[in-house]
């Protein structure tokens, strides 16, 4: 399996659905593990009893179904798919409603959806938190830069149990992006690939649960679009690589 | 795209999904003798992974292949099939025994599987590919190297080049070969040359690998006193610390001189090629500039409109929608 996940970090992300395919031939033993570690793009269903689009993963999945966050109910239809617990609704719905708005703040645009759950052992419980958005010229993208922009955003965070007034939360993130700039002159310029990070607090839960997450991944956004532009400059194979100071005038 | 592997990559998604689907479908009935793959169809998949790896990290991708494979036959196979492929498309570049030099691999320079000609030093080395080294060298014959009529003009090409590498790429290499009418004997005849430049920057303490590569095929135009350029650049970066972020450009240019003395043709040449090749630079030093601030904001605003973080404590006193799309203003 490590060597399955160090391919999948060296491949051309923009062939990982490719690379996943030839890694499940290959190890079809290992399926299970594979299509749970292996970070691929969020596909979108439409909810047709509300109208609006909800994102697919592992975590609203029961069989071949996916569970909509908006009607609670299960697309292909299901007859007793799994579901959160009456209070984990309540706080799933207000999470999708909050988390909707955040989304259109930073977004301008995009689907998100919320999911949790309990987890099968101990307390507390685990929610994911998704976005998926389209700046490309002939998506979302208002300025026009990007022939292609795709930015998907997956936020796990598991929540411990209460112990004095404070929770423990464990946010895992990963960021998928594709984007190829639209610049005649310097041809096509393709950029994409996908990071993760992780952020562990211990927060007070006075102000509630979705306050806490909210705020952690609001920071952990902000962090990993900071990295984006980090990695740029690591990647700038002009400054570290192939020309020498003299030759900037040139 | 500079290299063309042999199997199309749309024939090949076709052929690893219907294998995938399958493969996965049997895990999920938990059949106890889920098909095996044929050797072939192995060895294919290997093939991929190897020819996919990024600058400098074959060795690794196949490392991994290996232990996924467990199958040393299979993989000797992909190996020597996938090795030369990648070597040529990366161009890279071995070192010679007895100190002779360094050697490119490449498709214009492949006399045969394993036997590349340097024609700066007329030479040809003998190339172990899955090792990535040079076993032997040897001296050109002269059905290997091209008349002294084009020589004149590769090597003076050349010296031209070398020097622009010197002065522009710290770990660069480049090299003039001869691809079209190499037995041309004299003016009135025409001549394709190709220049290629390959530079590479390994950095695994970094988490980052780069690679540049430009091929300038040179058309040599006797009757039209005229010498064309086709320049292809391609850029690569792969970085891979807590994840996988890769870059991929490409860059097509056309340019022409006058088809003139040796010498002559080579400085202009050369100055062509060192023009396009700093214009470039600065088109993608200027997209690199541009992406944090305005093409990433296509994607997600570093603040909200509102220039403060987002009121996540408002939802706990006020009706929800109500309020907070009063306070951020929506629907203003």
């Amino acid at each position: 399996m490590e060597a399955a996940m160090d391919l999948m970090r060296r491949m051309p992300p923009k062939q990982s659905q490719t690379a996943l395919s030839s890694l499940l031939a290959l190890l079809p033993e290992h399926s299970q593990e594979l299509l749970s570690r292996v970070d691929q793009p969020l596909e979108v269903l439409c909810d047709v009893e509300s109208g609006k689009e909800f994102l697919l993963c592992d975590y609203n999945r029961d069989g071949d179904s996916h569970r909509s966050p908006w009607s609670n109910k299960y697309h292909p239809p299901l007859d007793d798919g799994c579901q959160p617990s009456a209070d984990l609704r309540k706080l799933e719905v207000e999470a999708n409603d909050v988390f909707a708005v955040y989304r259109d703040q930073y977004y301008e645009g995009g689907i998100s959806s919320v999911y949790m759950w309990e987890p099968d052992e101990g307390e507390g419980f685990a929610s994911c938190f998704l976005i998926k958005k389209d700046g490309s010229k002939s998506g979302q993208g208002r300025r026009g830069y990007l022939q292609e922009g795709l930015w998907d955003a997956i936020h796990v965070i598991e929540v411990g149990a209460e112990d004095e007034g404070t929770a423990r939360y464990r946010l895992t993130s990963t960021v998928m992006l594709s984007l190829t700039t639209s610049d005649t002159d310097a041809g096509t310029f393709n950029l994409s690939g996908s990071i993760t990070r992780q952020m562990i607090l211990d927060l007070a839960v006075s102000e509630g649960h979705l306050c806490n997450m909210g705020r952690m991944i609001e920071e952990m956004e902000g962090k990993l679009r900071n990295s984006l532009d980090q990695i740029l400059d690591t990647t700038n194979v002009l400054k570290i690589a192939f020309f020498s100071d003299q030759n900037a005038q040139l | 795209m500079l290299h063309s592997p042999e199997i199309p990559d749309s024939f090949y998604l076709g052929f690893v999904f219907s294998l995938c689907i399958f493969g996965a479908a049997m895990a999920e009935q938990k059949q106890s003798e889920p098909e095996e793959l044929s050797k072939k169809q192995r060895k294919e998949i290997a093939k991929w992974f190897l020819i996919n790896s990024p600058p400098g990290e074959i060795q690794y991708v196949a490392k991994d292949v290996e232990s996924l494979l467990m199958d040393e036959h299979v993989y000797e196979m992909a190996v020597s099939e996938a090795f030369p492929l990648y070597n040529k498309t990366h161009m890279i570049c071995l070192e010679m025994p007895n100190r002779s030099g360094e050697v490119l691999i490449t498709a214009f320079g492949e006399l045969d599987g394993s036997h590349y000609l340097d024609p700066r030093n007329a030479q040809v080395a003998t190339v172990d590919h899955v090792k990535q080294v040079c076993s032997m060298v040897r001296p050109a014959t002269d059905d290997e190297l091209p008349s002294s009529y084009v020589e004149e003009f590769r090597g003076a090409l050349d010296a031209e080049l070398v020097r622009y590498i010197s002065e522009a790429y710290p770990k660069g290499i480049c090299s003039v070969y001869c691809i079209s009418r190499k037995d041309a004997e004299g003016p009135g005849s025409d001549f394709e040359l190709v220049a290629v430049i390959s530079a590479g920057k390994h950095s695994p303490q970094n988490f980052c690998n780069g690679s540049w590569r430009s091929v300038w095929r040179i058309e040599f135009k006797d009757e039209l006193q005229l010498v064309e350029l086709i320049g292809k650049i391609e850029v690569d970066a792969h970085y891979f610390e807590e994840g996988n972020v890769q870059l991929d450009t490409n860059h097509e240019c056309k340019d022409s001189t006058i088809f003139q003395l040796a010498e002559e043709c080579a400085v202009s040449l050369a100055n062509i090629i060192r023009h396009h090749e700093s214009e470039y630079i600065a088109a993608l030093e200027a997209s690199y500039s541009n992406l944090p601030d305005t093409t990433f904001k296509d994607l997600r605003r570093k603040l909200p409109v509102t220039r403060t973080l987002f009121p996540w404590h408002n939802t706990l006193q006020f009706s929800l929608t109500r309020d907070l799309t009063k306070e951020l203003g929506i629907g203003n």
